[in-house]
């Protein structure tokens, strides 16, 4: 189990940042993600692997409005 | 000049022949002047009654204060109108003011006006934000606004020519009031040739403006690629209405050829270094992030209804199986590419879309090939999704009509959808609309609305009145139960809400509510900060951000900037700043463009100083007017919780987990409405208690008033600004 932005997430071995991003249908562009505390860039979302038990912070910065 | 209507109308008519109609009431010279460090310490005043025009001198104390742009019309509209003065009233102003920072061409966003007076809608003043380059123009005429009081007797315009000199009522009987034509028409009648049409802007209204209080105004710039006028529009709280109340049909505006330097700014290098910093970053970043040039604000359609926070039937869901027949893929292929966008010069972000050849299918253009301006995202969700409607031919046609009629777009979204909910439910049926069958997922009868709208008839003519009068009428004929209409009539303080769910987030919920102008987003939008990221958990932490960012986000309004070169668009290492919502590196940028234009420095805490002064200057404005206390910052409860089974229903595991892990309550067991009951005592309660936590940190009182300390600490302590404060304590 992993927790993204607090909620509780079913962790998978090999998940990725990306992986999380879709199983939370997050898909708004100016994205920044933390795991365990550490920034994860853009372009490596599909390669980070995300252990159990990670801290995952997705935070969504506002665009439009 | 002779002019092909084609381009932009199909219609043919002679431009010559009804500027010859034009009888001149009165006209006066003047010397056009070029601003200084971005003011021209002039304004202009018009009076329609009595056919005064005069200049009048901008204080120093105006622009240590007010800044300029909102700040300057709230000014005016204060001294020029009463307690007891209401939007139709010969002493309510219209204002146009550009601001200090507008009209440079280094910096994208950086040609609007911003339009204030008293809303038909509201009673309390209406400020909009507008791109076009009416205000720019006139700016560098020498003016830093344009304040008009009075009422004609007949339909009339108001020239301001630069290169003559010259500013002139003149009554125009001729010409057609909708928009597409008004525009093209002043345009070719106050150009000297083809090459100065860019250099003529006309604000205009159309002829819905007549008979709703939802009119807008269209502020146009002429797009030399297509070669014709588009629009942009100071859409919200009523704007139009008042235009054409005062016999308004034109402002037309004839400028200079725009360069770079007429704003004198103080060190024009250095406004030059961060604009080509934020073109680099357009340009490199746009296509990985928000595809604002290739789709604008369109971009957001899917994004919202992913997150369940798309509009759908008057905002009773959040998201719809058919949205991607409206998503941004779809306006990617309608928005004609390969053109630079941009309602003013400099603007890289070039977001003012134009989807080109819409054949229009209904009402009196049918069968005219037009362009159409945008659709935005609150356009395409409000009329599109909020309706039911999810047919881009429709969408382009209401969004057609809404600019050429001059009807806000997000208020007839949101009437539409709530007297769609109304038939659903029963409230209205063929007899009490005349026939007009008003369903969810009808591109016809919301057009056949519009239509009326626009004619003065039907149904049209009470829809147009807005949701809050809508829901007084409709109980007072005993169509539906009051309560109800209440909980879905979509609208604070008289002003229908834009285009985002709130259910969610309870600092959304204050984002909307507990703003001075009504529920629109440009104060503050905090949907993912409090609901997604969860980063705002407590109390405080919502009130600090209901606090920062309507605040900070009223500093484009002073200035005469669009918001969104500061956060649809992200620096590379936006990331790794301890504040990456505030977009940081931005926040200096304006700094550093305000410092650059008017030669005063200032960092990220006075920016926030002068947006604290206005702001609240305003909101002791809605108290002079009646409004501006705790009473009317509460939202309907749809944009808090489920109003209906239906509702509860459709969400049951979100609502019914809520129950449990917050409220300690077992669900099983329960009807669907002892529990809708519950989670309403708890929303409603949650939302009493932010707005205690949001007044506290914004130094106001428990019932929502500044308190004299707040005012002397902003500098907001005039004498009379402190006896209306006086009156509430």
């Amino acid at each position: 189990m992993i927790t993204v932005n607090g909620d509780p997430l079913e962790h998978e071995e090999g998940l990725t940042v990306q992986g999380i991003l879709e199983a939370k249908n997050y898909k708004f562009p100016l994205l920044i993600a933390f795991v365990n505390g550490k920034l994860v860039k853009r372009e490596d979302y599909r390669t980070t692997v995300v252990p159990d038990g990670a801290v995952v912070q997705i935070t969504h910065l506002m665009g439009g409005g | 000049m002779a002019y092909d209507y084609t381009k932009r109308t199909d219609l043919k008519g002679d431009v010559d022949k009804q500027k010859q109609a034009h009888k001149v009431l009165k006209e006066i010279t003047f010397k056009p002047a070029l601003p200084q460090r971005g003011y021209n310490d002039r304004t202009l005043y018009v009076n329609l009654t009595d056919l005064t025009i005069e200049e009048r001198p901008v204080t120093q104390q105006m622009k240590d204060k007010f800044i300029g742009g909102r700040g300057f019309g709230l000014w005016f509209l204060w001294n020029a109108t009463q307690a007891s003065t209401r939007w139709n009233d010969p002493e309510n102003e219209l204002i146009i003011a550009p601001g200090p920072l507008a009209g440079n061409t280094q910096y994208p966003g950086s040609g609007k006006s911003l339009v204030v007076t008293l809303s038909p809608m509201t009673d309390i003043p209406i400020d909009c934000n507008v791109g076009g380059y009416f205000g720019p123009l006139m700016k560098f005429c020498g003016f830093d606004a344009l304040e008009i009081q009075g009422k004609a007797a007949r339909d009339v315009i108001l020239v301001i020519d630069g290169p003559k000199g010259r500013i002139a009522i003149e009554e125009a009987p001729l010409e057609n009031v909708d928009s597409h034509v008004a525009a093209e028409v002043f345009t070719h009648q106050y150009a000297d040739d083809e090459k100065d049409l860019p250099n003529v802007s006309v604000v205009s209204a159309g002829r819905a403006a007549d008979h709703t209080r939802i009119g807008c105004l269209n502020f146009s710039w002429y797009d030399l690629r297509r070669k014709a006028t588009r629009l942009k529009q100071a859409g919200r709280g009523g704007t139009g209405t008042v235009f054409r109340d005062k016999k308004l049909k034109a402002l037309v505006v004839h400028g200079f050829p725009v360069k770079g330097d007429q704003n004198n700014p103080a060190d024009l290098e250095r406004i030059a270094r961060i604009g080509v910093k934020m073109h680099k970053e357009l340009h490199d970043f746009d296509d990985s992030q928000c595809h604002m040039r290739r789709q604008g604000t369109a971009h957001l359609v899917e994004i919202m209804d992913a997150y369940d926070l798309l509009p759908v039937h008057n905002f009773q869901y959040g998201n719809h199986p058919d949205t991607p027949r409206i998503n941004s893929q779809v306006w990617d292929k309608r928005f004609t590419q390969g053109i630079p966008d941009g309602c003013w010069y400099g603007c890289s972000m070039a977001c003012s879309k134009g989807a080109d050849e819409h054949q229009v299918m209904t009402g009196p253009y049918r069968g005219h090939s037009n362009t159409v301006d945008g659709p935005e995202y609150e356009t395409a969700a409000g009329v599109g999704a909020n309706c039911g409607i999810f047919d881009p031919d429709w969408l382009l046609e209401c969004n057609f009509y809404c600019d050429v009629y001059g009807i806000d777009t997000i208020s007839f979204g949101t009437l539409c959808a709530f007297c769609m909910e109304c038939w659903q439910r029963g409230i209205l049926n063929a007899e009490r609309t005349g026939g007009l069958e008003i369903k969810f997922g009808s591109g016809p009868a919301q057009l056949e609305l519009m239509h009326q709208m626009a004619e003065g008839r039907g149904f049209g003519l009470i829809a147009g009145q807005g949701v809050a009068r809508m829901k007084k009428i409709f109980a007072e004929k005993g169509w539906g139960e009051a309560q109800l209409l209440n909980d879905i009539g979509m609208e604070v303080k008289g002003l229908e809400f834009s285009q985002y769910m709130s259910k969610e987030s309870l600092a959304q919920q204050g984002g909307y509510s507990l703003t001075n102008k009504g529920p629109q987003h440009d104060e503050a939008w905090l949907i993912f900060m409090d609901m997604v990221n969860k980063q705002i958990p407590t109390f405080e932490d919502k009130a600090e951000a209901l606090f920062y960012f309507p605040i900070f986000r009223t500093w484009f309004g002073l200035n005469g900037l669009c918001k969104l070169p500061w956060n649809d668009i992200e620096p590379a290492d936006n990331a790794r700043t301890p504040e990456p919502a505030k977009v940081p590196e931005h926040v200096q940028n304006y700094c550093e463009l305000f410092a650059g234009i008017t030669g005063r420095e200032i960092d990220r805490h006075e920016l926030l100083r002068m947006s604290r002064g206005v702001y609240n200057f305003q909101r002791v404005f809605n108290l002079r007017q009646g409004k501006g206390q705790r009473a009317h910052d509460r939202p309907p409860y749809r944009a808090v919780g489920p109003v209906t089974v239906e509702e509860y229903t459709s969400r049951a595991e979100r609502y019914d987990k809520q129950l449990k892990e917050i409220l300690g309550v077992d669900p099983a067991g329960k009807s669907v409405e002892e529990k809708m009951a519950l989670t309403r005592e708890h929303r409603e309660a949650q939302y009493e208690k932010l707005m205690d936590a949001v007044y506290k940190r914004r130094g106001w009182t428990p019932n929502g008033v500044p308190t004299l300390e707040t005012l002397k600490e902003v500098g907001m302590d005039f004498p009379e600004l402190v006896a209306v404060v006086e009156q509430h304590l």
